[in-house]
Formats: C-alpha cells, sequence, structure tokens
C-alpha cells in the first residue's frame, strides 16, 4: 500500500466530477434551445451554420423536461465550482509541487522504444510500471496535461467570452476565440473533449482494478499490483 | 472479475441516473433551489468587481453586421391601440416617463429624436444562444433619466411595454448602475431605418451587457422605482416572473 493522491487531489477530483456532470447535462439542455453552431461575431438562425446539433433526450439533460432556465440556473451555478475549483486546485497543486513532480514529461518518457513499449503494455492491460508503481505512465501524463491545462481551460475561457457582461469586462476573450460564436463552438467542442476524456477515463479505472483505484482517490491508499 | 465489471458498469450508468434526476427533485426543495438561485447574484457580484462601471460592450464596424436582424419574442403586439398609434405612424405615440423622478415627461418620437443621440453597432445576445450585430440609434436613457430628475429613493428602472403577454404588458427593469451606462439608449433607429414593427417600433431599450430579454421592446412607460415588489409578481420582468429567468442577464 502506498499513498497515492494527495488531499488537494482527492476533493478537486470528486468536486470537478460532480460539476462536470451537471455542467455537461445541463449544457446539454441548453443547447436544445438553439442547436446550431456558427463561427465569427455573429450567427442566428438566417445565418450558415457549421453544425446543425441533435436534440438531445431527456435522459442526458438536465432537468429532463426542457427548461432553458433552470438548465441555465444549473449550469452557471457549477461553472462557477468549476473555474474556481480548477484555480485552486492549480495553485495548491504548483505550492505541493505536484504538477511539477508527477505530470512534467521526462526525457525517459518521450523517447521512442519506451512510448510503443507504454502501447504494448496498455493494450496487455498492464497500466503500471512495475518498477515505478508511483510515477504516471506517458499516456497519464499527457491525457492529465490535456484536460488540466487545455480542454479545462478552454472551455471556462470560451464559457467566459459568451457573457455579454464580460465581454465588457474582458473584451480580450472575444479577440482569442474570433468572436462570440466561434467562442460558443469552441465550448461546446471542449465539452466533448472533457467527456471523451470522462469515458476513456471511468473506462481505464475499471479495468485497472476499480476498488484500487476508487480507493486510492478516496482515501489515498493505493495497492501496488503485482 | 467479469460480472463485476458488468456490475460497476451497470452501477455507473445507473447512478448517472439516479444523480440526473436526482437534479430534478433538488430544484424542488426549497432550500437547495433558494442555494442554485443564488449563483444569479454571485455571478452579478463578480461582474460588477471585475468590470469598470462604464466598460463598454464590444463595438462593430458596419461591415461586421449581420445580413439580417431576426426578431424573437412578440413580433407584433396586434392590439386595437398598438394598430391604431401604428396607423399614425407613430406620431400620437409617447413615452410616459414617471414614478420616482421630480418632473414627469411626455416624450414624443421628434422630442427623443431632438435628443443628443448615441449610435453604436453591438452585438445582441439572444438567451438562446444565438447573437446578431446590428446599429442602433436613440438618446441614452441616462439623458431622460436627468431631464425627469430622479429621486433619492429611486433603485430600478421599470420598463412597460405595448405587447400582451397573457393579457398583461411586457415589462422589464434594471439597475441606475446599468440605466445610467453610456450604451443604454432608447433605440428608435435600427440599421439607420426606423424600427421595424418586429423589432419593437417605435423604441425599444437596448441594455448592451445584458442578454436580449432585457431590451424591452415597444415601449410605452418608463418608471423610476424604489423596489420591484409588487410590480408584475415581484421578480422585475415578465421572463423572471414567469419563467424563473435570472434578473440579471449579464451571463
Amino acid at each position: 500500500m502506498i499513498r497515492r493522491h494527495g488531499i488537494a487531489t482527492r476533493i478537486w477530483h470528486w468536486v470537478n466530477a460532480v460539476a462536470i456532470f451537471i455542467l455537461i447535462g445541463s449544457g446539454l439542455g441548453i443547447s436544445n434551445a438553439h442547436p446550431r453552431l456558427y463561427w465569427g461575431r455573429y450567427g442566428a438562425n438566417f445565418d450558415a451554420a457549421w453544425a446543425q446539433l441533435p436534440r438531445f433526450p431527456a435522459w442526458i439533460t438536465i432537468p429532463a423536461s426542457y427548461n432553458l432556465a433552470i438548465s441555465r440556473r444549473w449550469h452557471l451555478f457549477f461553472a462557477l465550482v468549476l473555474g474556481f475549483g480548477l484555480l485552486a486546485y492549480m495553485i495548491a497543486s504548483l505550492l505541493s509541487r505536484h504538477f511539477q513532480r508527477d505530470l512534467k514529461l521526462t526525457r525517459r518518457d518521450l523517447n521512442r522504444g519506451h512510448i510503443w513499449a507504454d502501447v504494448k503494455a496498455h493494450l496487455a492491460f498492464r497500466f503500471h510500471d512495475p518498477e515505478r508503481p508511483r510515477e504516471y505512465n506517458v499516456f497519464q501524463k499527457l491525457s492529465y496535461i490535456g484536460v488540466i491545462f487545455i480542454a479545462l481551460p478552454l472551455v471556462i475561457l470560451t464559457g467566459i467570452a459568451l457573457s455579454p457582461g464580460m465581454d465588457a469586462a474582458w473584451p480580450w476573450v472575444l479577440d482569442l476565440f474570433g468572436g462570440r460564436q466561434s467562442a460558443r463552438s469552441l465550448h461546446f467542442i471542449a465539452m466533448t473533449l472533457i467527456a471523451l476524456f470522462a469515458v476513456v477515463h471511468l473506462v481505464l479505472v475499471i479495468l485497472a482494478g476499480p476498488i484500487n483505484e476508487v480507493r486510492s482517490m478516496l482515501t489515498g491508499g493505493w495497492r501496488v499490483p503485482e | 472479475m467479469i460480472a463485476r465489471r458488468k456490475l460497476l458498469t451497470g452501477g455507473l450508468a445507473g447512478g448517472a441516473g439516479l444523480i440526473l434526476s436526482g437534479c430534478d427533485r433538488v430544484v424542488q426543495i426549497p432550500a437547495a433551489r433558494k442555494i442554485l438561485f443564488a449563483g444569479e447574484d454571485m455571478q452579478r457580484g463578480l461582474h460588477r468587481a471585475l468590470m469598470a462601471r462604464n466598460a463598454l460592450a464590444p463595438e462593430f464596424t458596419a461591415a461586421q453586421r449581420s445580413p439580417f436582424f431576426r426578431p424573437n419574442g412578440t413580433r407584433d403586439p396586434g392590439t386595437d391601440a398598438y394598430r391604431a398609434l401604428q396607423a399614425g405612424r407613430f406620431a400620437d405615440w409617447r413615452l410616459q416617463v414617471g414614478g420616482l423622478v421630480t418632473r414627469p415627461l411626455s416624450l414624443s418620437l421628434s422630442d427623443l429624436g431632438a435628443m443628443p443621440q448615441r449610435a453604436q453597432i453591438t452585438r445582441h445576445d439572444c438567451v438562446e444562444g444565438w447573437s446578431a450585430i446590428a446599429k442602433w440609434q436613440g438618446p441614452q436613457l441616462g439623458t431622460v433619466l436627468r431631464a425627469a430628475g430622479l429621486r433619492d429613493a429611486a433603485r430600478y428602472i421599470v420598463f412597460t411595454c405595448a405587447d400582451l403577454y397573457g393579457g398583461e404588458p411586457y415589462y422589464e427593469s434594471i439597475d441606475l448602475i446599468d440605466a445610467f451606462h453610456p450604451q443604454t439608449i432608447l433605440a428608435w433607429a435600427l440599421n439607420d431605418r426606423f424600427l421595424p414593427v418586429m423589432n419593437g417600433a417605435p423604441v425599444r431599450l437596448r441594455v448592451e451587457r445584458q442578454l436580449g430579454y432585457k431590451h424591452a421592446k415597444y415601449l410605452m412607460q418608463v418608471r423610476a422605482v424604489a423596489s420591484l415588489d409588487g410590480i408584475g409578481k415581484g421578480q422585475g420582468g415578465y421572463w423572471e416572473d414567469n419563467v424563473d429567468y435570472d434578473w440579471y442577464a449579464g451571463i
């Protein structure tokens, strides 16, 4: 048994899991109000859309029956949880050096032979290097870096760009994404990436031994696989 | 092992379903609803803290406008009173400015046109998610309110409209920060023409740092009040009263 996850990581993980779940459900409810995506500064029914989204069914939206106002209440409350949660987690993990210690890609990680060996190990359902059980493998590092430093900041900043109030406060967010409707499209794309991450993450937790993995995220204790 | 995995996968899917339906139960609990709805106050507080009082909404060039500015909500009030005003090209229309003011006003379209004008090309964001960019022109609401002279007790400006929802006029309200914001205008022109009926003729509110439903169309009355209690159902607007839309629509 080793200590796998620090307290900040464990708290953030579960708060974030709930926030993302609710944000996706309520976000799909909001999408049903106008299921068209555009590029550029403006975009409405008579303008060309690059994507016509499906109507998301009741079993996946919050609330189940279409209610834009209540979807927005859920979404805008948990947007604060997501945004400030990520901010606090980033500060805590920089101070504790968790990021520098555990997520930094090393020369060894990026060695071609090593990556290939990791691919084969994954295909054989072996997810931990028995000699370095504490370390994340290169795919874990890349996906955590991708979600913590790219997908989550992207979904938060594009969300901020959707707010007409914040556009007055921080006009640079609009310039960053090329206009509000581009930001709305990117918001949807970033959500899709996060949802894909969550699905792969859950599948891997199940494959890697769900009881040991979930326990390590609750108590911090993780049994090193033989 | 396989059985355990199946159980877990089933458990995950079932758990997700439970949380989803749980969310719908949660909003029925008054205390939980109160917390969830407090998100609006937190967002408004954050916005007010992060933005300068007169921070401007982005403005655009003529070439960046939408080819067509789509209407939403009421396309035509259609009441006898409105029809009569429309038949006279709104010559008989008067905007009543009253409530907590020292000099109540009754303003015609030409009175509004004679005041100092502000023209702005801004983006209109509907709560549904679409945006359209257009040019608006009219006097600043602040000019009108200063002419009427707000009393000290005034805290909100309430707009009453000519279009009816379930027999009651549409209404909206904003605070004094937005009321005196330089881009908050009483627009009588859209893209250099008189407002079409579908876009709120003869005059609509533009309150550029908030969503479209705050931009009351078909304006008839502007009133300064101390509190929103007792107006409609007390939530500050038709949609706020009837479908739980946020009163602060800056997001």
